[in-house]
């Protein structure tokens, strides 16, 4: 492996090649996709939480010029098969459209296709629909009873998912630990909310027996689903790569809404474009996040080393399945955070209700459970009134301890936590920053310090499917990349996925220049549709600087390897005697040399200067499968997760003005270490935006749901986004600890900050309220919330006071 | 009915329904797809134009309304095919995106606060993008880019005024 210092292009400061396109206007999202012809498609929504759908009359709707379609549930039943579900639940049958029955406020329950979008929505206005309300349930702890009412009375129950694992002597250890500890904290259902809406374009060609699609997602097996579902072969679906997705972090998946728009593309063999409109996209766009609850336990000495951890999850995942169950499961391979807590009991609980579907969130669900992990450490190191820092130090996995493998059966790479700790409270001056918060605290203000200390899994292999469903046996998770090399010497990379700001044109070109030592400024970097595709799995789990860099590095070493073969041949000597250069071969010992443009025509127009059984041309293709993760889980549910840990360390300090219960963010510092970065302002850029995410999870986002089950935040006045007030400055202390599993030390970063910073805003504000007595134990932190609560706490206090004069 | 927009120096007519937003005529009807449609109720900025020179959301106005009014959008500010401004080139230094979706907005936002001033205050840059939304960069290469303008701007004033 590379030593950063040696690095040519990797790790330097370059622009990010993709911006242009963006900063004038000139990108491709789907919105700007009209082929020819399009017609436009809008959805009617169920009024109800759940409610037998007794009838559609669309005739008023269809007697509108320019209104071309209107179909329910049951016309796309009849033609299309269910959407897939992640884990082993087939009754829980789900389609684009509801059939029969709603199951949450805001499902989609019929479509119609007019000439434009206005015309569109106001047919839908024409649509009669008959519904029979019926009883609902919205509370995820009710539905998990035994004598609760089903959402889907097929599956005969409210559980999707109810897996125990113990990892170690874990009653042992709860038996002999002097202290323990037990709490139960939520996090609530917030979600990525990216700016640019679902939108998917759908063309059926009935001469070429072709469907086009252009769609705004991020999407492992995309195209698959598709044609599953609409029984189409899979090499009739063309998914179209190219176009830019207006952020994702995770739930731009879109298959309803591709299954739908090609559906009704197919019946009018002409193009459909079906674009979300906000309202749309809160209630029906199936994006929420994990609404989850814990309770854990923790077993302690009393040097603060925590021996072993009960963990109860339990997690409100909506009206339908498809893979959010899963979300319990990637936590699994970081379940003890980084530290060397020794057993783990893990019950694992996923629960229909009616409310919308969820979808996977950045991090997978690793960000709440890293919240309810780093809960615990605060607590014990309270209860035993020592220092937090001091307990995390304590229980941290020592950097001469890796590889280390943890209970549940995942080996983490690398790190030297005690290291990115020391060097990010030496560069925000620990004393110093206490000594302000008890300044503070001396002008009348709350305030508190947080602290946090996570992992980020990156890699993304699917360890957790088969763990959680046993039917699932998919070990396979490669990422692929494409490289030739033209005759006239200029290299050309093709990728296969779509990308929604994460810079991977940018990550190619430089890892490949840094190969083959060549600017990567003149490196193209283009996108296959589906059909030409190599095998992709998209960008998720943070994966791309590992499983894309890494294909990337190996295509471009083979056109390395060829070219100094054909040198070898010309020249006269071994390879092993060769040395390559900036693009050329030179032979040190006679001086001779061969430049990149002389072996690139060699291997293009001259065969018969070419090493006997060569083939000609300069193009290659890696299939990278993910570097670990290789085997099925153990029957007693060990698994290597994912292949990477990077690491992450916040600080923060947080002011309370006790009247108004707003938290003021007035120090924010995160210490990251992610291995070899290869672009460090986008590594840089995803921090700060993870933890802007972060804060909004932590204090201000959240779907709410009224006693009707009508979500109430349906816009972005009740749903609120951080803005750039809310978002403080970040300083950011970078570390890197090389990952021995990447061919550069790279790990991944696409999650970093989010993972981490509700934990540390919840410690910050616990900090600051500790004084009154009271916790919050509930994210959103909202103002209101604290308000309320420093509100009581205070004239607790006061009447006490009073009661003891 | 028939409007005359003046978009970015250039004078368009239109026909459009009197219900037709500002957004959706200059997306669909003039051609422009650089301008966003986010939240479509005020909130995001994703589709902020400038209207006589001030950042105005385009989703809130009716395409009527801009009868008269002088629209500028993203594809107004590049000098030429394949140039870039000197606040576009600035979130290209700074890296002040990922998913570009929010940018046109927020380059918008920043370019009507460099008109009013070259010397803008961290939290004058934080004020002026405070009603778009980004939920990519958490805004502090945004920040940056804005203020890396400012510099770059100020700089080539004092050339040109000193030469």
């Amino acid at each position: 492996m590379a030593q950063p210092a040696s690095f040519k292009y990797v790790s330097r400061k370059r622009r990010v090649r993709e911006d242009r396109r963006f900063v004038s206007g000139q990108a491709t999202f789907v919105s700007d996709v009209t082929p020819a012809g399009t017609l436009h498609a809008a959805v009617v929504t169920s009024p109800y939480a759940c409610a037998r759908i007794a009838a559609i009359d669309a005739s008023e709707a269809l007697a509108m010029p320019g209104v071309h379609l209107v179909v329910g549930g049951q016309d796309l039943a009849a033609a299309t098969d269910p959407l897939l579900v992640g884990v082993d639940a087939p009754l829980v049958i789900r389609y684009p459209l509801a059939v029969d029955r709603a199951r949450y406020a805001g499902e989609w329950v019929a479509a119609v296709v007019a000439d434009s979008r206005a015309l569109a929505e106001d047919a839908r206005e024409k649509i009669r629909i008959d519904y029979e309300p019926l009883p609902f349930l919205l509370d995820g702890e009710a539905a998990y009873k035994a004598d609760s009412t089903p959402v889907h009375p097929d599956h005969g129950s409210n559980v999707l998912l109810d897996k125990r694992f113990v990892w170690g002597d874990v009653d042992e250890a709860f038996a002999a630990a002097p202290h323990k500890g037990a709490y139960r904290v939520k996090w609530g259902r917030s979600a990525t909310v990216p700016i640019e809406t679902f939108g998917v374009v759908a063309s059926w060609d009935p001469w070429r027996e072709m469907l086009d699609v252009w769609a705004s997602i991020q999407m492992p097996k995309f195209a698959d689903q598709i044609a599953r579902a609409l029984r189409m072969p899979l090499n009739g679906v063309r998914v179209h790569q190219d176009v830019d997705v207006g952020g994702s972090y995770g739930v731009k998946r879109g298959i309803k809404h591709a299954v739908l728009a090609g559906y009704l593309s197919r019946r009018l063999s002409r193009p459909v474009k079906l674009i979300e409109d906000r309202l749309e996209n809160m209630c029906g766009g199936d994006m929420h996040g994990p609404e989850r609850v814990f309770d854990v336990e923790l077993a302690f000495d009393g040097a603060g080393l925590v021996h072993a951890m009960r963990m109860r999850a339990l997690d409100n995942v909506g009206a339908y399945a498809g893979r959010s169950p899963l979300q319990l499961g990637k936590p699994v391979g970081s379940i003890v955070g980084p530290y060397r807590i020794g057993a783990v009991a893990y019950h694992a609980i996923a629960v229909t209700t009616n409310k919308t579907p969820q979808e996977a969130v950045r991090g997978f669900g690793q960000s709440p459970t890293n919240y309810a992990i780093e809960t615990g450490i605060d607590r014990v190191a309270e209860a035993l009134a020592l220092d937090r820092l001091e307990v995390r130090r304590r229980n941290f996995i020592r950097a001469e301890e890796f590889p280390y493998l943890i209970p549940s059966g995942t080996t983490y790479d690398s790190g030297d936590y005690h290291t990115v700790v020391a060097k990010t409270l030496d560069r925000l001056g620990w004393e110093a920053l206490v000594a302000e918060r008890d300044r503070l605290r001396t002008t009348g203000q709350l305030a508190g310090i947080g602290v946090a200390s996570c992992l980020e899994p990156s890699g993304g292999n699917s360890s957790f499917e088969p763990l959680l469903n046993t039917k699932n046996t998919t070990t396979t998770w490669m990422e692929s990349c494409r490289i030739m090399v033209d005759a006239l010497g200029a290299i050309t990379l093709t990728i296969h996925t779509t990308s929604s700001g994460q810079g991977h044109e940018t990550l190619a070109a430089t890892v490949a220049g840094e190969v083959l030592q060549i600017d990567p400024d003149r490196i193209r970097v283009v996108r296959a549709t589906s059909l030409e595709s190599l095998p992709s799995n998209s960008p998720v789990g943070s994966r791309m600087a590992i499983m894309l860099g890494g294909a990337v590095h190996h295509a471009a070493g083979q056109v390395r390897d060829k070219l100094i073969a054909i040198a070898a041949h010309r020249l006269g000597a071994p390879a092993s005697a060769l040395r390559y250069r900036d693009g050329g071969v030179e032979h040190p010992a006679s001086g001779r040399a061969m430049e990149w443009i002389d072996l690139a025509t060699i291997a293009h127009r001259h065969f018969h200067l070419l090493p006997p059984g060569m083939a000609p041309g300069l193009a290659f293709d890696h299939i990278l499968q993910v570097p670990t993760g290789l085997e099925l889980p153990t029957p007693d549910g060990r698994v290597q997760m994912y292949p990477c840990f990077s690491f992450e360390f916040h600080v923060v300090l947080v002011a309370i003005d006790p009247e108004i219960g707003k938290p003021q963010i007035r120090r924010y510092v995160i210490g990251h270490d992610c291995g070899t970065v290869i672009n460090p302002d986008i590594v840089r850029g995803m921090t700060l935006g993870g933890i802007a995410h972060g804060i909004g999870a932590a204090l201000l986002e959240e779907f709410a749901y009224d006693g009707e089950g009508q979500l109430v935040a349906q816009s972005f006045m009740d749903y609120l986004l951080p803005s750039a007030h809310e978002v403080p400055e970040v300083e950011i202390v970078h570390h890197v600890t090389p990952s021995p599993n990447t061919v550069l030390g790279q790990k991944g970063s696409g999650e970093s900050g989010y993972l981490g910073a509700p934990a540390a805003l919840s410690s910050a504000i616990n900090d600051a309220v500790r004084p009154l007595g009271i916790r919050f134990e509930v994210l959103p932190m909202r103002i209101s919330a604290i308000g309320d609560a420093i509100a009581e706490a205070v004239r607790r206090q006061e009447t006490s006071k009073g009661a003891s004069r | 009915m028939r409007v005359e927009l003046s978009v970015n120096g250039r004078t368009v007519a239109v026909d459009v329904e009197p219900r037709r937003t500002l957004l959706d005529c200059l997306r669909e009807d003039v051609g422009l797809d650089g301008t966003h449609a986010g939240c479509e109720h005020g909130v995001c900025g994703a589709c902020t134009i400038l209207l006589d020179g001030e950042p105005v959301r385009s989703c809130l106005m009716l395409a009527v309304q801009g009868d008269g009014h002088a629209i500028t959008t993203i594809e107004g500010l590049s000098p030429g095919p394949g140039e870039l401004s000197v606040l576009q080139d600035a979130f290209c230094e700074t890296h002040g995106l990922q998913c570009g979706y929010c940018t046109p907005g927020m380059i918008l936002a920043g370019q009507a606060l460099l008109a009013r001033t070259l010397s803008p205050s961290r939290a004058e840059i934080v004020e002026a993008i405070s009603g778009n939304i980004c939920r990519c960069t958490g805004y502090g290469q945004i920040v940056e880019a804005i203020a890396l303008a400012a510099q770059r701007l100020r700089a080539a004033n004092r050339k040109a005024g000193g030469a």
